[in-house]
């Protein structure tokens, strides 16, 4: 259903993706937050035909999702695939989403800011993703006279993006380093890098199956490769510490390690009903598993695509049933189930 | 758990709401969440805007000066200082021209900086461009220097005297 959860990305074991969002806007027009309706089309036109009149190979490689013709859950579908933002859907009548078609790029018109170009991919790439998308901001910049402040940089709706308008961001898999109780005293350090960890869903949201979105906190003042380098460079140190603190219990607890991954393999290839909280916490412990190669009974690539498909509307979506949290649960462990007992 | 509103349906959904220390719960039904505005979509993203509000919020002389100015109006959006308290948003663009005063010292507190030294619209940019992308390519020719890096030390210096403007020696001289 979906294509860039697929692909095989670099070091996909603890950094499960890679992501740059740049914010822009259009010089003469106010924000989406005070944009009439005109405005907003006016800006959706100005965007479309930057992309779809230009003269690169990017013309051809997108799509035009017309967001406010789906429905509803086709809406949520996109957010829970990080393909479309929460933000993007609240404001949908008057938004437009430009997909590319292998679906690592998405251009969100009309979202807090006139543009956000997202570049998405897995594994660790920051580098990889940041240049695409400094690509896709330069095609739309041919067309477009973007609103910039010579000491401010680009200058965007919330002052939290003025300056490059970057957010660089890594999704982590670490069950290792919660057991051992370090990823409490994370939050704390990382702020004071500049840094910040989120959950699954970005601002606000919990962190569910051990995951957690790092990324740059600050967008004035640091260059777009001095940000990229900031994380990456403790992405780096954090992948270390899940790796030692995963070989660290195996060492001293293997029975203890291997019982837990397989409780967790029984009662997900088992359940008839489970929420999506408890269906992550064990995702989590079996994605842990086969990357240390105890569980070989199912590959990552399935796990990683199920920890998507599981979320609420994707297995609305999947299953075909309306909403209801019940029915959903019930569908939710037939999904998993279908997809871990499949040989 | 029941949930609060409705007091028939159990609570599925939670809130943790955290102003100036203070947190505050909510437990609600999926369908009276939606009924408040709580979440319009299945998971609930909550706003910083409380949060970035309190950031405008200046304490002692400059509050004064601050709320002095909330009549001042944007030309181009007609966004008012006040406004953007409100909101923690700015309404266009010019928004940093109409406000810059008030806002340097509120940049200052959220980012740390107030000069930019990323990316640079080559379009917008022309000149600020070029010089920003010469004193770049310096830093890394000082940086190849150092490493004893010279073929590309030289490359650099050739693309430096092609964008300064200046005649480049094909014979790799300094």
């Amino acid at each position: 259903m979906v294509n860039w959860i697929k692909n095989d990305g670099p070091n996909s074991d603890v950094v499960i993706s890679s992501r740059i969002r740049l914010a822009r806007n259009i010089e003469g027009i106010p924000f989406p937050i005070i944009m009439d309706d005109k405005q907003a089309q006016q800006v959706v036109k100005i965007v479309k035909d930057a992309i779809f009149n230009s003269n690169t190979v990017l013309a051809g490689e997108f799509i035009d999702l017309e967001i406010d013709k789906l429905s509803d859950i086709d809406v949520q579908r996109l957010v829970e695939v990080h393909v479309v933002s929460p933000d993007l859907v609240k404001n949908r009548k008057r938004s437009a989403v430009l997909l590319r078609r292998d679906e690592t790029v998405s251009i969100m018109i009309n979202e807090e800011d006139h543009i956000r170009i997202q570049c998405l991919n897995t594994g660790f790439q920051l580098e990889n993703v940041w240049d695409l998308a400094d690509k896709v901001d330069d095609v739309i910049e041919e067309n477009v006279k973007y609103a910039f402040d010579e000491q401010l940089g680009y200058l965007t709706c919330c002052p939290t993006n003025v300056g490059t308008g970057i957010r660089a961001s890594v999704m982590l898999h670490l069950p290792a380093l919660t057991i051992t109780g370090y990823t409490k005293g994370m939050l704390q350090t990382i702020s004071k890098i500049g840094l910040t960890v989120r959950g699954l869903y970005g601002e606000g949201t919990e962190v569910a199956g051990n995951m957690f979105q790092l990324s740059n906190q600050l967008t004035l003042g640091q260059s777009e490769e001095e940000i990229i380098n900031n994380l990456t460079t403790v992405t780096h140190q954090l992948v270390d510490r899940e790796w030692a603190a995963r070989e660290n219990i195996a060492k001293h607890d293997r029975y203890g390690l291997e019982d837990k991954i397989y409780r967790s393999y029984g009662i997900l290839s088992n359940a008839r009903k489970i929420s999506s909280k408890e269906a992550m916490d064990l995702l989590s412990d079996v994605r842990m598993g086969v990357d240390m190669e105890i569980l070989k009974e199912v590959d990552i690539n399935t796990i990683n695509q199920l920890m998507f498909d599981i979320q609420p509307a994707s297995v609305q979506k999947l299953a075909g049933i309306t909403d209801g949290a019940e029915q959903r649960d019930v569908a939710r462990a037939e999904v998993i189930r279908q997809r871990l007992n499949k040989k | 758990m029941y949930c609060e509103k409705c007091k028939k349906r159990p609570a599925t959904l939670h809130f943790t709401k955290i102003v100036n220390d203070e947190k505050t719960e909510v437990h609600l039904c999926e369908q009276c969440a939606q009924e408040m505005g709580k979440v319009n979509t299945m998971f609930t993203p909550f706003s910083i805007t409380d949060l970035l509000s309190s950031f405008f919020e200046v304490g002692g002389e400059g509050q004064q000066t601050i709320y002095g100015q909330q009549a001042l109006k944007c030309p181009q959006c007609g966004f008012t200082f006040g406004d953007i308290k409100k909101t923690g948003r700015l309404g266009c663009g010019h928004c940093y021209v109409t406000f810059r005063e008030q806002l340097m010292p509120i940049l200052k507190r959220i980012q740390g900086r107030t000069e930019h030294s990323g990316k640079v619209p080559k379009k917008i940019g022309g000149q600020i461009w070029l010089s920003r992308e010469i004193k770049r390519l310096k830093d890394e020719l000082n940086k190849a220097v150092a490493e004893e890096a010279y073929e590309r030390a030289a490359q650099l210096r050739d693309k430096i005297r092609e964008l300064e403007g200046k005649p480049v020696d094909g014979q790799g001289r300094w």
